[in-house]
């Protein structure tokens, strides 16, 4: 009796002791995730309220936190350079066709892949990992995009890298795990063709995985400018990425044109603003994307990527 | 003695094969062009590594040039820098952020407030969709010395100067910008695996008494060791990969010294200086390195137990 009695008394302290420390972990925890957020949320915030600040603001520093002598300037001039908005047109092209030729291409290696009766599955599964390893070298590529005659066409930015292998792998995964084998069975005694099954079974179960793909090579398509340096010369098709490294990057900002620019002062905070703007705007595309795919976006990483 | 039923020959399980599944072979058909267009060929366009390459002759006409190319390489006063650049980069990139992507997706899962657990989540993605063009930019005004937001208050903690321009500097900055950019895109593949661990495995733990530390500890890491393991291999395969566009950009005359690496450098020798042979057989060298690592990781990772990729 004695000895429960110690015991429970000593169990009981030992919860609540726990619990304390649970309390301080947890603390611990949140104020970490908090940090966390803050330090990824400020550049953001800053940039934004940047934007929307007058140049001269920009320039000497007031702006921290929130817009100062709000102002949609930065807005209006970047919507009159001719060279960003032929880059956004371009690239809106890109992102259009290029993404739709990336899920095609995918899916229809994918789909082979994920069957199990397919005899060729091992050793096609073997030369996608294998090339997923051993990417090509730029001068070889290059000659063989300049033998199709495809510089300076879009071809050369879409055909290049119209599938991953990496994506190519989480998609045959994800059909592998969540199209029951009983619905093969039952489509191929209903006499379905191989092409019926994926357009009508297997694509409408797959959502998830070709929101993620959508989202992936979208966001590729958006920012990658390697392909158009080495493929692209001409300034009229440059993709965004491409004008974008020359306007932010290289400083040619043409802001000759604005007449009423007083002092260098003056011109270096315009061409700022020009800066903080146009980040805001060639980001919002993929941004507005997000939110529509993200509903199934954590499910199609979930099953695509939890391995066999 | 009986006849054993003969295995029907190769040729016939073949032919059987592609009358059942003909058309899963017309349906691959189209990507394995691909793969043999923009993959195959030009890896047996790294030939011209080992030839003399001349236009007119074109790739295969051209005279062989023996392992002249990667003599050049090794013996030029670059290379060591070049190779330890990259690794230094690489290396440094994979030791500090590999592993905070996984304390994020640890901590997200301790976090009481599902509203909390989702703003945080989805603010720490955000950055992955900036693009580098973007990124680089923003790090150029940030730490402009004369106008910079960061270089201002680095100022006021001593580090001064314009950090753009030091090679010292260069290092931090690219990796400093790639974990503030990556770690929450990292994080969802960890948060994906934890959310997959069987409940009963807490349940159990909390009839045992455990602290929510120990649960991390005992449940949640060993649950998610095998996502951690393909991905670090993933990630050692960016090892002699590391990325072209974002180190190209925040290359300048003053930080080359550091910022120079292998892929910068065999565009610059290839595409600008048009030394098609040397720069293939720099890149082929590369490829090779990068090859072994990985294969080398995968081993280790499956030596030890946990799996691999393939």
């Amino acid at each position: 009796m004695h000895m429960t009695g110690i015991f429970n008394r000593k169990k009981k302290k030992q919860r609540i002791h726990m619990g304390m420390r649970d309390k301080t972990f947890l603390t611990i925890v949140h104020v970490y995730l908090l940090l966390t957020l803050l330090i990824i949320l400020y550049p953001l915030v800053y940039v934004i309220s940047a934007s929307l600040s007058a140049p001269h603001a920009v320039i000497s520093g007031q702006v921290w936190l929130f817009p100062v002598d709000f102002s949609l300037e930065g807005y209006i001039r970047v919507f009159q350079n001719k060279t960003f908005l032929s880059g956004l047109r371009n690239s809106f092209f890109l992102l259009f066709c290029g993404t739709l030729i990336n899920i095609t291409m995918t899916v229809l290696a994918a789909y082979p892949l994920s069957r199990k009766n397919f005899a060729a599955r091992r050793p096609l599964m073997f030369i996608f990992v294998f090339f997923m390893i051993f990417t090509p070298g730029i001068v070889p590529l290059y000659m063989v995009v300049k033998d199709l005659h495809l510089i300076n066409t879009y071809w050369a930015l879409i055909l290049p890298t119209a599938l991953s292998a990496y994506y190519v792998i989480i998609t045959r995964t994800f059909f592998e795990s969540s199209i029951p084998s009983a619905l093969y069975e039952s489509a191929r005694l209903d006499g379905a063709s191989e092409f019926k099954i994926l357009l009508h079974i297997v694509l409408p179960l797959s959502k998830p995985i070709l929101a993620v793909l959508a989202l992936m090579y979208g966001v590729t398509h958006w920012n990658s400018y390697f392909n158009a340096l080495l493929f692209i010369d001409k300034q009229e098709s440059f993709p965004l990425a491409l004008v974008l490294r020359q306007i932010l990057i290289q400083n040619t900002v043409d802001i000759t044109s604005v007449a009423d620019m007083k002092t260098m002062l003056e011109m270096e905070g315009m061409r700022d603003l020009l800066k903080y703007s146009m980040i805001v705007i060639s980001s919002i595309p993929i941004l507005i994307l997000y939110p529509f795919v993200q509903k199934y976006f954590v499910q199609g990483m979930m099953l695509g990527a939890v391995k066999e | 003695m009986k006849n054993r039923p003969k295995k029907p020959s190769v040729v016939i399980r073949i032919r059987k094969e592609m009358k059942r599944n003909w058309q899963l072979y017309v349906i691959i058909g189209l990507p394995l062009l691909y793969l043999i267009t923009f993959q195959f060929i030009p890896l047996l366009g790294n030939v011209l590594a080992f030839k003399d390459y001349r236009i007119k002759q074109g790739i295969w006409g051209s005279p062989w040039a023996g392992f002249k190319y990667f003599q050049q390489f090794f013996n030029s006063p670059q290379f060591k820098n070049l190779l330890s650049n990259t690794l230094l980069l690489s290396f440094g990139q994979l030791v500090l952020g590999f592993p905070l992507p996984i304390v994020l997706a640890l901590a997200l899962n301790e976090a009481l407030s599902p509203k909390f657990k989702k703003v945080v989540q989805t603010v720490t993605f955000a950055p992955y969709f900036i693009s580098v063009v973007v990124m680089v930019s923003l790090v150029n005004l940030l730490l402009d010395p004369h106008v910079g937001l960061l270089a201002h208050w680095l100022s006021q903690i001593g580090i001064e100067g314009n950090l753009l321009g030091m090679p010292q500097a260069f290092r931090p900055i690219y990796i400093l910008s790639g974990i503030w950019q990556t770690t929450g895109y990292s994080a969802i593949i960890y948060i994906a695996a934890l959310s997959s661990i069987d409940p009963s495995l807490y349940e159990a733990a909390a009839v045992d008494g455990a602290t929510r530390f120990q649960r991390i500890l005992h449940i949640n890491i060993p649950g998610i060791l095998p996502t951690i393991v393909v991905m670090l291999i993933l990630e050692s395969g960016k090892i002699m990969n590391i990325g072209f566009e974002k180190v190209f950009l925040l290359q300048n005359d003053m930080n080359m010294v550091a910022s120079e690496i292998i892929s910068t450098y065999v565009y610059k020798i290839g595409m600008v200086k048009a030394q098609y042979s040397f720069s293939t057989a720099i890149g082929l060298f590369n490829s090779v390195i990068n090859a072994i690592i990985v294969v080398t990781v995968n081993k280790i990772a499956r030596k030890v137990g946990e799996g691999g990729l393939w």
